[in-house]
């Protein structure tokens, strides 16, 4: 049998609620902690207690860590998905499951590893009877550790790391761990081929999730001010905010310098923030798709108040019911027109975790630079769970407070300023900030009805000023917005763009692309919008552009045909919404489908037609299963 | 707007306050809500309350939310800081300005749609929180702007032109703030100037959040002589507590006790005509939350307007108290150094992520 090494993923189906998270995180850090390019991904219920719920793990030496739609092990804790979790392993694949399950195993083709998980808890005396399902999940870490040589030492750190080194818990589990590992040395005999060989590709790596780093960044921006309401994926953001605030912005006097506030419904988060930003303070909310539709009004007022607030959004599929605990990435046209009117919203796109660090500080200084609403749309996968990163970066430029007037600056220009006065011509008024005590300082804040000095208005012409400024405050928006990453291939002439957390999936779908289908491709990851000067010219220079997102619409496919209408033509929609974190497979046959061999010139289409071919047979084969899988769906 | 406002000049006459300003210095814009219109009334009361309190305009906030009552900030403090905000959600908005300049005092504005239909939730949640702001709710039971409509004030029964008849028992602001634990309950009638002003003083000492329900007739679309939030019916039925005087240095409530149980009292309005009060009990205590909502109920099964200062608790700790904020500089003022943890900081931060 051919060993394969550093290339496989693992699927662990469990019950929601069992503990099992602990568990499956304790394998990802420790492959990564082994140097292993790896990533996981939870895909779990709307649930707290007791429905399925599935963790994967691909483990890749070059790096390609996007979810894998298909398993090379599988391990089965759960009954109720057991029958499935079976049928889901790959042939040739292995399968890890609780003996006590007694279901029939009829595959042949795949290796069968059961562990007897309850008699070895029980085994171990020290164990309270009320710890045991919860320990438990350990056997299966200790078992594939020794099946696949996972480094026992690195299992330990992580147990370390997640028990904050409380040894009797990490004691606890890691006695089970080594319970599960004697076992499988004993008694299971290896007979797959999945190995794992410590690597050197992580050290410079930490791991951890965009919730977190996005929390932390914005405490790094100075952050003075949180108001939240509770909601997946978004209520782990602020919870970071409230964890590290005290460690990070420490006095001596013990006094505070932030405030985070639990508002009552989003309505009131963003209008707290709002206030505070109205009044100098780096203020801030985080919520997802439900949560920001609550919050339209206010943000539309923000827009034409021009208040300084930033909006993370952790996008989920919504609203009420469904599929709440599921990625999406289609809040992208609704958050690009919040609020009622003309709005247009300055939005910021992590893709990667130290990107939600650095928006964490950067959106504040956008913000209040531009005196707008700053949306930062991060999404379910980025933000819950767990990836490598580069560790963060100290942020490389002073903290930008934008044209704020105090008492001195009044002094000198005698008290003659007009809070809506487009002094400098760049559509970005000043403004004075409560507790100014400068006599001419105050102003009347209010929504579309004021001129330029903030008086009370309803005159058609003074609106009319007042909105083609706003318009103009959009156009300069662009050089403060963070330039796209372009990755580009010698001789590629395939345009790709996309946004936030598919970018594994779509490296991915490049490599293969190019060594199985021939065709070569440039890819221009957007950060922002408004789009900048990059981005025109990568449109410019390619005649044939995958737009690819994870949406049922292709709403960022839409917004380029918008602001690109000249190059309409160019754009291709590959959008996707199955609710699961991007794999290369759903991105690549989506290309596939879309792409036109024959859109250059004729010499070229001649020279390419040869790789062409079993193109197109993928194609077919693609098309087929979609329209297979959609007949399943019904 | 603030440059047209003049400083105050230097050995001006005698009608400069403490603070060396005049009442000019506490005016806004003229009015545009129509004439005779109570809340006209109230904004005059509040600009003479600041203008005797020796208040600075500059250290106050005003608030407001979306309706008649709600325009009516831009007719006093022009020297003021003011945000008219959305409808029913001037309480976040309040909230979080004022983490700001958590040393600060806040003047809201609302109405009785604005605070006790759309606005509900944010009301109630403001005065759990006890946000450090005096909110006046200019309650006249019938939307103004929108061209009549009931509010959820309205009385049971009250007919309006295009409504027909209120079939709903009508929300008592008062109590609503009082089970939510408000530290300042009072309730006053636009007719009775002298009333309002005393108790706004009073308002304006209280730390912590401060309700003032005014009943402010709305001359044009809810003023007939039967209708409970009417100049006619107001005058007919208010029921002061007890009179309140406000004395300024050492800023304490003192509550005048002489008047006898049942007392009937015939007061002299600004406009000459005249008000019965009745008081209520003798020697009744405001800071008894149980006998606040005993008489509350007793008020409103007996359709009597209750006036006064229902409940205070000066102890409750505001909301800034409560988070323990900076109070040497106002957190607005803060520069980066204080606000940006420093590179070890972010090493650190680095070295605990797994």
């Amino acid at each position: 049998m051919q060993k394969k090494v550093n290339d496989f993923s693992i699927t662990v189906g469990t019950k929601n609620g069992s503990g099992s998270s602990t568990a499956n995180t304790t394998i990802l850090r420790a492959i990564f902690k082994m140097g292993i390019p790896v990533s996981g991904k939870n895909l779990f219920p709307s649930n707290i207690q007791g429905l399925p719920t599935w963790y994967t793990i691909r483990v890749n030496k070059d790096g390609f860590i996007a979810r894998q739609e298909s398993s090379d092990i599988v391990i089965a804790i759960n009954p109720d998905s057991f029958a499935k979790d079976l049928a889901s392993v790959s042939a040739g694949g292995a399968f890890f499951y609780a003996d006590d399950i007694k279901l029939d195993i009829h595959r042949t083709d795949i290796a069968v590893y059961p562990l007897p998980i309850k008699s070895l808890v029980r085994a171990d005396t020290s164990i309270p009877s009320d710890f045991r399902d919860l320990v438990g999940n350990m056997i299966y870490v200790g078992a594939l550790a020794e099946m696949i040589g996972i480094d026992l030492e690195k299992i330990y750190a992580a147990l370390s790391f997640h028990f904050k080194g409380k040894q009797k818990p990490i004691d606890m589990n890691f006695n089970m761990v080594k319970a599960g590992a004697d076992y499988a040395k004993n008694n299971l005999e290896k007979k797959d081929p999945f190995y794992l060989e410590p690597m050197d590709a992580t050290k410079d790596l930490i791991m951890t999730d965009g919730n977190t780093a996005a929390a932390i960044g914005s405490i790094f921006g100075g952050m003075q001010f949180a108001a939240w309401y509770p909601i997946t994926p978004a209520s782990s953001l602020a919870e970071a905010v409230i964890d590290y605030l005290p460690m990070l912005r420490k006095r001596e006097d013990g006094k505070k310098t932030y405030a985070v506030v639990q508002a009552e419904d989003e309505l009131a988060a963003l209008g707290m923030a709002i206030g505070a930003g109205w009044a100098g303070l780096r203020a801030m909310t985080s919520s997802s798709g439900p949560g920001i539709s609550l919050m339209t009004e206010f943000a539309g007022l923000a827009y034409y108040a021009e208040v300084p607030v930033v909006v993370w959004d952790i996008q989920r599929i919504g609203p009420s019911t469904g599929l709440p605990t599921r990625t999406s990435q289609a809040d992208l046209t609704f958050v690009y027109h919040i609020g009622h009117g003309d709005t247009n919203s300055v939005i910021l796109l992590p893709g990667t975790l130290d990107e939600c660090f650095e928006f964490g500080w950067k959106s504040f200084d956008i913000a209040e630079r531009l005196q707008t609403p700053v949306f930062v749309l991060s999404d379910l996968d980025i933000g819950m769970n767990q990836w490598m990163s580069k560790p963060f970066q100290y942020p490389d430029v002073p903290m930008d407070r934008g044209k704020v007037l105090w008492e001195k600056d009044l002094e000198e220009i005698k008290g003659n300023w007009g809070r809506y006065l487009d002094k400098d011509g760049d559509g970005i008024p000043y403004r004075t900030i409560p507790g100014n005590k400068h006599p001419a300082s105050a102003y009347f804040t209010r929504g579309t009805g004021h001129d330029e000095y903030a008086r009370y208005t309803e005159d058609s012409a003074a609106y009319m000023r007042n909105m083609e400024r706003l318009k103009k405050k959009f156009e300069t928006a662009k050089q403060f917005m963070p330039k796209p990453v372009l990755r580009e291939t010698k001789g590629a002439q395939l345009g790709i763009i996309a946004f936030g957390s598919t970018e594994n999936a779509i490296l991915e779908a490049q490599h293969l692309l190019e060594k199985e289908n021939g065709i070569k491709s440039d890819f221009l990851r957007l950060r922002a919008i408004p789009f900048t000067e990059e981005t025109t010219k990568f449109i410019e220079r390619h005649d044939q552009i995958m737009v690819v997102e994870q949406n049922r619409d292709g709403q960022l496919h839409k917004i380029l045909l918008m602001e690109y209408p000249q190059h309409a033509m160019k754009f291709k929609s590959v959008a996707y919404h199955d609710g699961l974190p991007a794999a290369a497979k759903w991105v690549r046959e989506g290309i596939l489908e879309k792409y036109s061999a024959n859109s250059k010139k004729k010499v070229e289409v001649k020279k390419k037609a040869k790789v062409v071919k079993p193109n197109s047979k993928l194609r077919k084969e693609a098309a087929k299963k979609k329209k297979s899988t959609a007949k399943k769906k019904k | 707007m603030a440059i047209e406002t003049t400083l105050p000049m230097a050995g001006a006459p005698s009608n400069l306050n403490r603070v060396g300003l005049a009442k000019n210095d506490y005016r806004g814009n003229p009015t545009t809500l129509c004439q005779g219109c109570g809340h006209n009334s109230i904004s005059n009361q509040i600009i003479t309350a600041l203008y005797e309190m020796d208040i600075v305009p500059e250290d106050v906030l005003k608030f407001s939310g979306i309706g008649c009552s709600s325009k009516s900030p831009t007719y006093f403090l022009n020297r003021t800081f003011g945000f008219n905000s959305l409808h029913g959600r001037m309480p976040s908005i309040a909230t979080g300005a004022l983490f700001a300049l958590p040393n600060m005092r806040g003047i809201a504005v609302s109405g009785d749609g604005d605070t006790a239909s759309i606005g509900m939730g944010q009301f109630k949640h403001i005065m759990r929180r006890n946000v450090n702001l005096v909110y006046i709710i200019e309650n006249n039971g019938v939307y103004g702007l929108t061209k009549g409509q009931f509010s959820a004030t309205a009385e049971k029964g009250l007919q309006l032109k295009k409504q027909g008849e209120n079939p709903y028992m009508p929300v008592d602001i008062c109590m609503e703030a009082l089970i939510s634990n408000a530290s300042f309950v009072a309730r006053s009638f636009a007719g009775n100037p002298k009333q309002v002003k005393e108790l706004l003083k009073a308002a304006l000492s209280h730390k912590g959040i401060a309700i003032l329900d005014i009943i402010s007739p709305c001359v044009t679309f809810n003023d007939q002589a039967t209708a409970y939030h009417s100049y006619a019916w107001g005058k007919e039925h208010e029921q002061p507590l007890h009179e309140i005087s406000y004395i300024p240095p050492r800023n304490e409530i003192m509550l005048e006790r002489e008047m006898e149980a049942g007392e009937i009292r015939e007061v002299a309005l600004h406009d000459g005509s005249h008000v019965i009060l009745k008081n209520l009990e003798h020697g009744y205590d405001p800071t008894n939350k149980e006998e606040a909502l005993r008489i509350s109920n007793e008020a409103a099964q007996n359709n009597w307007l209750l006036t006064g200062l229902i409940y205070v608790n000066p102890e409750k700790p505001t909301l800034t108290e409560t988070y323990n904020l900076l109070d040497t500089v106002p957190l607005n003022r803060l520069t980066e150094a204080d606000l940006r943890p420093d590179k070890a900081m972010l090493e650190k931060v680095n070295s605990l992520m797994f």
